[in-house]
């Protein structure tokens, strides 16, 4: 049990893209197919299930995004001092 | 008379349950993953102080974002409208600021591992096992209402027996605080207000649709019991319960602005401790910044949702909402803290519906897991360690928090029992909460700032504080002395926190303080100016990472927010 066992990175970004990208995804293809008119009439007449799939394909997409240009760096454990790697 | 309880049960169908089982899928999913991170007991505890700012500042309102928030808050909004927001934008966000500001270099900067051992370096051993006690009994009581609420919720929802949703949720909240520890509770934290976000957001937009858009909104709450009053937020007197315009602001500036969320939010170690999961000074100066960057907009898809409710859903709008603020039953049987789960049932549909149940059920846990998580450190460094088995290894430490967290689920599962018993309980919990946080507070800020404060003086100002508050709280209890709706908790806080004062000067005056050597670090004129600075290179630098001008940004947005409501 050394500290190198740490090394594997976890990139909780990746976990809200993927929260959101399934939820997404789920509920945009119930807006689209399978939502009722009567389901819509009883929410305002807003779809809300394809907007709201919509919205978070989007954020998904741009936790993705930021997961990417700013990739983790695997941290330095059990020292005081900050790495500070020039970018 | 018999009333009948509102029909809540939600039409959840099979897709609502799969997206749900999802949720639970990834929540334990990281648990075990993070567990592969836990080697020592600072990884298990204090997730190895790695965690970027972002990450603990989600974290650090979310662990507030639990059952008393989001369900109490939009009973609040049902009932008293924008008022409520005070909650938010005076009980929150100035103190979240001062403890980035002002506390976290001497809570970050002296290397303390929790709220009780900062009070042991500066006070000494009876203020640390006050507050160690006090702190962890608080927790699991804590825990347990959590717990309760979460299953009774589950049990109004989906139709399970409350007993199998209480063991069901505390094994799923153990097996992942027992695996990863902090970083595992953090994690889920931020991976809640995702999902919550995702489940509110939408159900507000519908909601302002539902009833005509914003204008509608402001016209029927006008037409409404409350009147528009209830569309102002100052000075909120359906709120405090002051007739006075005057008291009324007095009451929320000083009791709800000063003594009770500063109490809150800098001294309870659930919160500070997120803080303290940072990476670096800086890093920790930022968590509650960047916190309160979303506690300023979390109103808008709690309150709101809730004031939709009171004019929009039949067993709670008109009559009903009447009969309630009047201080009755409504003829529906239903209840304010239902105003959420009625306007879910009415507008989501299956899908949305599932992501709703997900976003309810993920902030319940979450809420316990952030009690467990600090009730095992706090047992663990500030218990175990100095008064019962000192200088063992550090396995063995990291040993002993994962049996207590265990051993505290089942205390938990117990509490929660009794909290079914009581109807009022989580006002109870939250006033005697604030019992202890107020002159906490007191202590703290005169230590922290005034270097002849004694040791002796520490711990006699914290006992006869929370003495003083529970002496207001018996007195208005009985009956002897009324005060109007939240007026008891404000006035028992307020006087806690000027006993708590007085105790500790007269105190001062004839007891020994400590030698100035040994408060380096601890209080503001002992500590070098360089060590109360944070790095300023490499993954801290940049405007944008500056916590004064972050915290400047939330406190004009704060202020622009209150001129516009």
């Amino acid at each position: 049990m050394s500290s190198n066992s740490r090394t594997s990175a976890f990139d909780i970004r990746l976990i809200i893209a993927l929260l959101t990208g399934v939820y997404g995804l789920v509920t945009t293809v119930l807006g689209l197919a399978v939502t009722s008119d009567a389901e819509i009439d009883r929410s305002a007449g807003v779809n809300i299930n394809l907007w709201a799939g919509l919205g978070m394909l989007v954020v998904c997409l741009l936790f993705v995004a930021w997961a990417r240009l700013r990739p983790l760096r695997v941290p330095e454990h059990h020292e005081e001092e900050d790495p500070a790697t020039p970018q | 008379m018999r009333v009948l309880a509102a029909d809540l049960r939600l039409d959840a169908n099979a897709v609502d349950y799969v997206l749900l089982a999802f949720y639970f899928v990834l929540v334990l999913g990281i648990g075990y993953v993070a567990r592969r991170h836990v080697s020592t007991s600072m990884d298990f505890f204090l997730s190895g102080r790695s965690l970027p700012a972002w990450v603990t500042g989600l974290a650090f309102i979310s662990a507030n974002l639990g059952a008393i928030e989001v369900m109490g808050m939009s009973a609040n909004g049902a009932e008293y409208g924008l008022p409520t927001a005070h909650y938010f934008w005076i009980g929150a966000v100035p103190a979240m600021l001062f403890l980035g500001i002002v506390m976290m270099p001497f809570y970050y900067g002296s290397k303390v591992r929790s709220v009780p051992e900062f009070m042991l370096r500066r006070f000494g051993k009876p203020a640390h096992l006050v507050n160690g006690i006090s702190f962890a009994t608080a927790q699991v009581l804590i825990a347990g209402a959590n717990l309760f609420l979460l299953a009774s919720v589950v049990n109004l929802l989906l139709g399970w027996p409350i007993w199998v949703s209480v063991i069901v949720a505390a094994a799923i909240v153990l097996s992942y605080t027992a695996l990863g520890g902090l970083s595992a509770a953090i994690y889920n934290e931020v991976l809640q207000f995702v999902v919550i976000v995702a489940a509110l957001l939408p159900l507000t937009i519908v909601g302002l649709y539902k009833v005509g858009g914003w204008q509608g909104l402001v016209d029927k709450v006008s037409a409404g019991p409350g009147g528009p009053e209830q569309l102002e937020s100052w000075p909120g007197n359906q709120l405090t319960g002051f007739a006075d315009n005057f008291l009324s602001v007095l009451g929320l500036v000083f009791g709800l602005g000063f003594v009770l969320s500063f109490g809150y939010w800098t001294t309870n170690f659930v919160e500070v401790q997120r803080a303290m999961a940072a990476k670096s000074m800086s890093a920790a100066r930022r968590t509650p910044i960047i916190g309160a960057f979303p506690k300023m907009f979390i109103p808008f898809i709690v309150i709101i949702p809730g004031m939709i409710a009171g004019v929009a859903v039949t067993e709670l709008s008109g009559e009903n909402k009447a009969a309630l603020m009047a201080g009755g039953e409504a003829p529906s049987g239903a209840t304010f803290n239902q105003a959420l789960l009625l306007l879910m049932r009415d507008l989501l549909p299956n899908g949305m519906l599932g992501i709703a149940i997900a976003g309810l059920l993920a902030s319940f846990m979450a809420g316990m897991a952030a009690n467990l998580s600090s009730f095992n450190t706090v047992f663990t460094y500030d218990i175990w360690q100095p008064y019962f088995r000192k200088d063992r290894p550090d396995g063995y430490y990291l040993q002993v928090g994962r049996v207590v967290t265990v051993v505290a689920t089942v205390l938990a599962i117990g509490t929660a029992f009794i909290a079914s018993t009581y109807v009022n309980l989580m006002d109870y919990l939250q006033q005697l909460f604030s019992f202890f946080n107020a002159p906490l507070f007191a202590t703290f800020i005169l230590g922290m700032f005034w270097r002849r404060m004694t040791p002796a003086a520490g711990w006699i100002g914290l006992v006869s504080g929370t003495a003083s508050a529970i002496a207001v709280f018996i007195v208005t209890e009985s009956g002897v002395w009324t005060l109007p709706g939240q007026g008891a908790a404000f006035v028992g806080a307020g006087a806690a926190f000027v006993v708590d004062i007085v105790v500790s000067v007269a105190v001062t005056t004839v007891t020994r303080p400590k030698p100035a050597a040994q408060l380096v670090g601890l209080v503001y004129s002992l500590t070098p100016k360089e060590t109360r600075q944070h790095e300023t290179t490499g993954e801290d630098a940049g405007w944008y990472r500056n916590p004064a001008l972050l915290a400047g940004i939330v406190l004009v947005v704060t202020i622009v927010l209150n001129i516009i409501f």
